[in-house]
């Protein structure tokens, strides 16, 4: 068996699943946001049920429309706050909180060998941690929150192996999005998707869930690494739960193996209006651009704030650009204060806004108004995403991003840099 | 139980920011959802369509978002099933447990156009197109999943399971 099946099997019960198994996984945790879980509060009152199985083991997050950006999504949040106090779920209020995919590892609530499910389809960014996480509906959530099991089909997994060592200014975005413009938005379609090759090694941790949080953007059910030193250097002031590291077997099976060298790969710049539309950073340069953000549960972690930090240091924001920088969570934010990044990013002309989605999904904060063009480190560029429909949003990673909005155009960084 | 209605093709790919902007999610109830289904896509869709009418796209349908409002649009807004050459798999699951009718079928696609009209089997998963004269057949659902659509949905189906849980 691969990763995937052995966590799988022992979340079920089972000494063997092999994919196309229909099984019933027991969860360890259950996650939803402020715009999913009222859905998924109605349809859990449906099943005349008091209580939830373990509310442990639930966690609300509202990040979407948060803080909240009109009445009906107060509303919203206000049903979600009054469930979690009712049943004891694990909440996260504003000012306390961050972007789900950036909070719940950092607090320690995702470990190795577990198996996730959320009302969200980033919720595939614990991956990264060795854990079996995959996105769900909210009647499936609400489900979950009954029985603390769920319905799942054993994917099919696809190992992709990175070769080489990355280059100055590559980092994970550029290897997912690569991966993403490789294989199409439903290459990996029903499956899961293993990362590893020494490329993955050599990432960081944030570059890591910044990989499997777009797993999702090629069709997948999950993105998985193997724990490593580094995944356990990371969990160890967080984890507060005892957990269990898998391995897949020496001769597991996979349904297809796909190797990359990526030693000479330029950073990768996704066109509007499909992240598979990714073509490296030369082929676009030139391009005007009116906003730039930074943040989302892609590129939203403390690394990627550093990375655009050493860009924008000294530097002025083009005036034809507004910079939107999004800490991930209230402790990136901190981080980023305490390291004077925040400092930076103001004096450069940047907006630093409150962790939140925000311009991410054109919620709130950033939202583009007809014809513009904005260079996002997020991670979905379809039609009216962040915006009017007829918007248009680029994809990069965090140091394109930086040197694009001192340049007024999309650009790298050894173009604005001065004197490195 | 047979549904007939006219076709609605889209491409491939069609993602849950354009069957639901996000903007819109400020709310739940299936109704509001409905009065902006496929706006990003087809400014004039809701004009164009009528109650029972079909869906018909191509690969990966739903991709993107977990949001269920997605399959609730589609819905509420009377669409009685949606044929595509594949679905995105949580949209695939979410319109499953709200009982919204999918069927799966390259070879639709392909041969069905804009404005045909269709008789869906969806006991049988056979599609007819009245225009063409010919008469295709969708993949059928994996058994599990029958189960949970001849319960009724998945909330029923939970009930039920709940119950036998409980041993009573
Ligand atoms: S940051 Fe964007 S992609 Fe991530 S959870 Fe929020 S809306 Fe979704």
């Amino acid at each position: 068996m691969n990763l995937v099946e052995r966590i799988l099997a022992a979340h079920s019960g089972r000494s063997k699943v092999s994919p196309g198994d229909f099984i019933m996984p027991r969860l360890d945790l259950i996650l939803a946001n402020d715009i999913t879980a009222p859905l998924a509060i109605k349809e859990f009152r449906r099943l005349g049920l008091k209580r939830v199985f373990d509310p442990g083991k639930i966690v609300f997050v509202p990040d979407h429309f948060t803080p909240n950006k009109d009445i009906p999504s107060a509303e919203q949040a206000k049903m979600v706050r009054e469930f979690a106090r009712e049943q004891g779920i694990i909440y996260f209020e504003v000012g306390r909180l961050g972007i789900e995919h950036v909070l719940l590892p950092e607090q320690g609530l995702v470990l190795p060998g577990e198996v996730v499910i959320g009302a969200d389809s980033h919720t595939c960014t614990y991956g990264a941690l060795g854990a079996f996480a995959t996105g769900m509906g909210s009647t499936d959530i609400a489900m979950a929150m009954a029985t603390g099991d769920t319905w799942m089909k054993v994917p099919e997994t696809i190992k992709v192996i990175y070769h080489g060592r990355v280059g100055q200014w590559v980092g994970g975005k550029d290897l997912i999005l690569y991966t993403i413009g490789q294989i199409g938005v439903d290459g990996a379609l029903y499956a899961a998707l293993e990362f590893s090759g020494e490329a993955v090694k050599n990432i960081s941790m944030d570059g890591r869930f910044t990989m499997a949080n777009m797993a999702i953007e090629a069709g997948a059910k999950a993105g998985i690494f193997e724990v490593d030193e580094k995944t356990l250097l990371y969990l160890k002031p967080r984890a507060k739960r005892p957990y269990a590291v898998y391995q897949g077997d020496n001769d597991a099976e996979y349904s297809r193996v796909i190797e990359f060298d990526v030693s000479s790969i330029e950073p990768q710049v996704s066109l509007p209006h499909s992240p598979a539309n990714a073509v490296p950073l030369s082929k676009t340069k030139g391009v005007k651009i009116d906003q730039v953000v930074i943040g989302s549960c892609t590129n939203g972690r403390l690394e990627d704030l550093e990375i655009a930090a050493r860009i924008l240091e000294g530097a002025k924001i083009h005036p034809d650009v507004r910079l939107i920088v999004i800490p991930g969570s209230s402790k990136v934010y901190l981080d980023a204060l305490k390291e004077g990044l925040i400092e930076i990013f103001v004096s450069a002309g940047a907006v630093v806004s409150p962790p939140t989605c925000g311009p991410c999904l054109g919620g709130h904060m950033g939202i583009l108004a007809a014809g513009e063009k904005c260079l996002s480190t997020t991670n979905r560029n379809f039609v009216g995403r962040m915006g009017h429909p007829s918007s248009e949003v680029y994809l990069s990673n965090p140091a394109i991003a930086a040197a694009s909005a001192i340049a007024g155009q999309i650009t790298g960084p050894e173009e604005v840099i001065q004197g490195d | 139980m047979v549904i007939r209605g006219r076709a609605h093709k889209f491409g491939s790919n069609i993602d849950t920011d354009g069957i639901i902007p996000a903007r819109y999610l400020n709310v739940s109830e299936p109704e509001e959802l409905a009065r902006h289904c496929m706006e990003d896509v087809d400014p004039d869709f809701l004009k164009k369509m009528e109650p029972g009418d079909v869906i018909v796209a191509g690969a990966n349908f739903g991709c993107g978002s977990s949001r269920e409002h997605a399959p609730l649009a589609i819905k509420a807004a009377g669409i009685s099933c949606v044929i595509a050459s594949s679905f995105a798999r949580i949209f695939y699951r979410n319109a499953i447990n709200i009982g919204l009718p999918l069927l799966e079928s390259g070879e639709a696609y392909q041969r069905i156009e804009e404005g045909d009209i269709l008789e869906v089997d969806l006991e049988n998963g056979t599609i007819k197109d009245v225009n063409k004269g010919v008469t295709l057949t969708a993949k059928p659902y994996p058994p599990f999943m029958r189960e949970i659509i001849s319960s009724g949905g998945l909330v029923e189906y939970t009930r039920r399971r709940i119950k036998g849980l409980d041993g009573n």
